[in-house]
């Protein structure tokens, strides 16, 4: 017996733990309690994962209980490991424990830190059920209590108006998305009479035509859902905000986890995607536009994590343009190693944060490096990785997918340029934030300087196992070119994946592409350390000369703006003119106001009846028995 | 002996309208403990005389004496008439007890009355073995369950009845 | 052998008499009184039917209902003394409690 149920339930006995118990327990017990929960479901994962590769058809499943059986239908509460979700499973685990000891430094005083790792055992249980689920019902409750938990983390500082207002927002954006899911699962449902994941893969042929209407129909609305939860466009704002959240909870849920689960949606269902090829092909180019789109705004960001936030956007926009093209391996290959290195730089960036004093805007930093050696080190690193810089985690993955873009017969060379494009943003915008973080000049006011301190050990030490995790990670799938490497991840998923024919193209052309790509990296990486490292004269100069493309991305292509004026505005003028003081006012208050006002006319009618007098009682009695008697004769 | 009933009913209707119309209570009284004398007479013609000894010693006897008690406890200048509320309330109330009257009565005077199957205790059976024997011998058979919970019944009478007229300490 | 029919008409005559009364009189306990005058009428008619249907069963249901209106009679009368403690009356107008 696999015990699966094991890994979700240390996080929700954490979970339980310090919430009902924590505050009454001090910090102490919780900062125990809540790292540990995740110790023992990382350990369990481990366990789980090695027995899973060894198992038949590398799938675990376990039958908890059988939860709605209704004529046909079946549901029931089963988990499954199989690749996709033990690749998961350790990254949730894995990472969310580092996150979780790294957040007892991080919280250290706060007020309402039980509530914090409440919180956050509470999510990776959510997330933990998202992906064992071998059926859509569990990974829906899974995937609306992870918005929940994002939701109640987002507004963890509720008393701040931007943290409500920011929490609220990003629940929104999800219900969009969730909608979506809910419709496509109904439509599931219908053409299935199933929601079983291994019985959607294995009969999606069969069952479906290759391109057809239905198909193509569930799939948009599963990548509607997946847009709102991995914040693609049309419905990424919501992540930057999110950063209102404190920061380990910026790396574990928007950036390493939850937002990947559309992801894992899509990757879970390829023998569905693979089936309607326009999918696929708005997939590629959502995918691609929001990575370039994230990337462009990311460059004039001042706030720390928003730069992070909108690169994360972008590199989800990386992974989905590789499932576009029907990369589903490499796109779960940057999944994890962008956890890893995003989860460090999230993470550093908090570190940084820490020791100035909860102070977020790159504009007073700088110089930082002597003071945070370790935090300086740990992060340049990761920025290394994300750039793409080669044998660093972030070069394998991405390069995978540019190759893939390319060479799929679902990709194409624009694809490949846009992907190309932004490699040289990120690394530009990494590199600058690296630049004004740590070079330069320090601006930092002096009086907090002073105080300037690297981080507890808490907090460096796993920033130190990331950086490793970010700077190996990527010789997990070392792309076939270099042949004297075994490509472990093709060989991991071979066979779980839709298959999509293989890719045309020379073995120089992938060369030739992959010395592009790093050679622009290594450029912009270049041009950052030009335009930051000492004075901005050349930057404020380019600013000037390109006021409205600056003014554009720094105020995120007004995309904000543009909701408000297609969505919301109109949204309130039918809100108040037709539904509020037409149909609410005349319609719904008018009947509540009928219902009393008849209801009162009634009681009035009848209330002499109910006089006291207990002989007019007697007499309409006897007129009942009266009357009984007369029908019955 | 069909003379005699006429007299014992007509006695008892009598005793019945001065319950209805009589002003003091305790006359209303005396006059329904007449109608009860009667009508055990009546019962003894129809060959019930264990009914008809107990009509007399619990109505007459017993419940009669309590509500005198009661009376003369309560009534120290209650016998006068109280006012009436609602006089439109008497003429309906005639109106429907004439109404049930005629309905009743048209059961058992419009047609032959519609009897069941003849029971197992003719006259002759009753007067050789006795009436109070027979109901002896049947209440502690047959019906000795509903005698029991009856007996029951009527202690939670006794304890409810101590109870709500207690005068409670202040 | 009287008529079985003059005896139920008796019983239909007490019985109504104790509606009315019921009805008509504002005194609780004549109230009363006319509510045990209805129960005699039942009797009556329990006790005709038993005679002309050659059947005890009559006969022991009157023995029960006597019983029933014994206690019945006993409650009811402690509960007007109880309602009398507080009204200081017996007229059945003035317990109007069930107005509220």
């Amino acid at each position: 017996m696999s015990q699966i149920w094991l890994v979700p339930a240390f996080p929700l006995l954490g979970f339980l733990l310090n919430g009902f118990l924590g505050k009454r327990f001090g910090a102490r017990f919780v900062s125990f309690v809540g790292p540990l929960a995740i110790a023992l479901s990382f350990a369990q994962s481990l366990v789980l994962f090695f027995q899973m590769l060894e198992a038949e058809g590398n799938m675990l499943r376990e039958h908890l209980y059988t939860w709605i059986a209704s004529g046909n239908f079946e549901a029931g509460i089963n988990f499954q490991v199989d690749q996709l979700s033990g690749l998961y499973l350790l990254v949730i685990t894995g990472v969310g424990f580092l996150i979780h000891v790294y957040s007892v430094g991080y919280m250290d005083g706060e007020s309402g830190y039980y509530r914090f790792f409440a919180y956050l055992n509470l999510f990776v249980f959510f997330m933990l059920i998202l992906v064992l689920g071998d059926s859509f019902l569990l990974m829906f409750v899974g995937w609306e209590g992870v918005g929940l938990c994002s939701y109640l983390l987002i507004g963890y500082y509720f008393e701040k108006d931007s943290a409500a207002e920011a929490a609220k927002k990003a629940f929104l954006f999800n219900r969009v998305g969730d909608f979506g899911v809910l419709s496509a699962v109904l439509l599931i449902f219908l053409a299935f009479g199933s929601i079983e994941f291994s019985t959607i893969n294995a009969e999606a042929a069969t069952r479906l035509e290759l391109g057809g209407g239905l198909v193509t129909a569930i799939t948009l609305l599963l990548f509607l859902g997946a847009t709102g939860k991995s914040a693609q466009i049309p419905l990424f704002v919501w992540l930057p905000d999110a950063m209102e959240g404190p920061t380990p909870v910026s790396a574990l849920i928007h950036a390493a986890t939850m937002v990947t689960a559309g992801l894992y949606m899509v990757a879970r269902l390829s023998h569905l995607f693979v089936l309607a090829p326009f999918t696929m092909h708005v997939i590629a180019v959502v995918g691609a536009t929001t990575a370039l789109m994230a990337a462009t705004i990311a460059i004039t960001q001042t706030d720390i994590k928003r730069v992070l936030a909108y690169s994360t956007v972008s590199q989800l926009g990386y992974m989905f343009l590789a499932m576009g093209v029907g990369a589903f391996g490499a796109g779960v290959f940057h999944v994890m190693t962008h956890a890893f290195f995003k989860a460090l730089l999230f993470l550093g960036s908090g570190s940084v944060i820490l020791a100035i004093h909860h102070e977020q805007d790159m504009r007073n930093m700088g110089a930082l490096k002597s003071k945070l050696p370790i935090t300086y080190i740990t992060m340049l690193l990761g920025t290394l990785a994300i750039s793409g810089v080669p044998f660093f985690s972030g070069f394998f993955s991405k390069d995978e997918i540019l190759w893939k873009a390319f060479s799929s017969p679902l990709g194409s060379p624009w694809f490949w340029g846009v992907g190309f494009l932004t490699a040289g943003l990120t690394a530009f915008y990494m590199f600058r934030m690296i630049y004004l973080t740590f070079h330069g000049e320090s601006r930092v006011d002096s009086h907090t300087l002073e105080h300037v301190h690297e981080s507890p050990i808490s907090i460096t030490i796993p920033l130190m196992i990331l950086a490793v995790l970010a700077v190996t990670g990527g010789f997990f799938g070392v792309p076939h070119l270099f042949n004297f490497f075994p490509n472990g991840m093709e060989s991991y998923f071979h066979g779980f994946f839709a298959d999509i024919p293989s890719g045309h193209g020379s073995v120089a052309t992938e060369w030739t592409l992959m010395a592009f790509s790093v050679g622009f990296a290594l450029f912009a990486w270049f041009v950052a350390s030009r335009l930051y490292h000492s004075g901005f004269d050349i930057a404020a100069g380019l600013r000037s000369k390109w006021e409205w493309a600056y003014q554009l991305s720094l105020n995120k292509w007004y995309i904000d703006e543009l909701y408000n004026a297609v969505i919301i505005q109109p949204g309130r003028l039918i809100s108040t003119h037709l539904l509020w003081q037409l149909f609410d006012q005349n319609v719904i208050d008018r009947a509540v106001n009928t219902t009393g006002t008849v209801a009162r006319t009634v009681g009035n009618t009848i209330r002499p009846f109910q006089n006291g007098l207990t002989q007019n009682y007697a007499l309409i009695f006897t007129l009942g028995t009266f009357l009984i008697l007369w029908y019955v004769m | 002996m069909l003379i005699i009933f006429y007299i014992f009913a007509a006695l008892s209707v009598l005793g019945g309208l001065g319950v209805l119309f009589l002003r003091n209570p305790i006359h209303c009284a005396l006059s329904l403990v007449g109608t009860f004398f009667c009508l055990g007479a009546i019962y003894v013609m129809l060959n019930a005389e264990f009914v008809a000894v107990i009509q007399v010693l619990v109505y007459a006897g017993a419940i009669m004496v309590l509500f005198l008690f009661v009376l003369m406890l309560l009534s120290s200048k209650d016998s006068e008439q109280y006012a009436n509320k609602w006089p439109i309330g008497k003429i309906l109330a005639g109106l429907l007890s004439l109404g049930i009257f005629i309905q009743i009565a048209g059961l058992f005077n419009a047609g032959e009355l519609q009897l069941g199957p003849k029971g197992a205790y003719p006259l002759e059976v009753v007067e050789e073995v006795g009436s109070i024997a027979l109901i002896g011998r049947l209440l502690f058979t047959d019906y000795i369950l509903s005698f029991e919970i009856i007996a029951i019944l009527l202690l939670v009478a006794v304890i409810g009845a101590v109870v709500i007229a207690k005068r409670r300490l202040q | 052998m009287i008529p079985i029919e003059h005896i139920l008409l008796l019983s239909a005559v007490l019985f109504t008499i104790g509606v009315l009364g019921v009805m008509l009189r504002r005194n609780v306990i004549v109230i009363f009184m006319s509510i045990e005058l209805m129960l005699n009428a039942v009797n009556l008619s329990f006790v005709t039917f038993a005679r002309s249907m050659d059947s005890m069963t009559g006969v022991i249901f009157i023995f029960f209902i006597i019983v029933v209106a014994a206690a019945e009679a006993v409650v009811g009368l402690s509960i007007i003394l109880s309602i009398f403690r507080t009204r200081k009356t017996l007229n059945i107008d003035e317990y109007n409690l069930l107005k509220w």
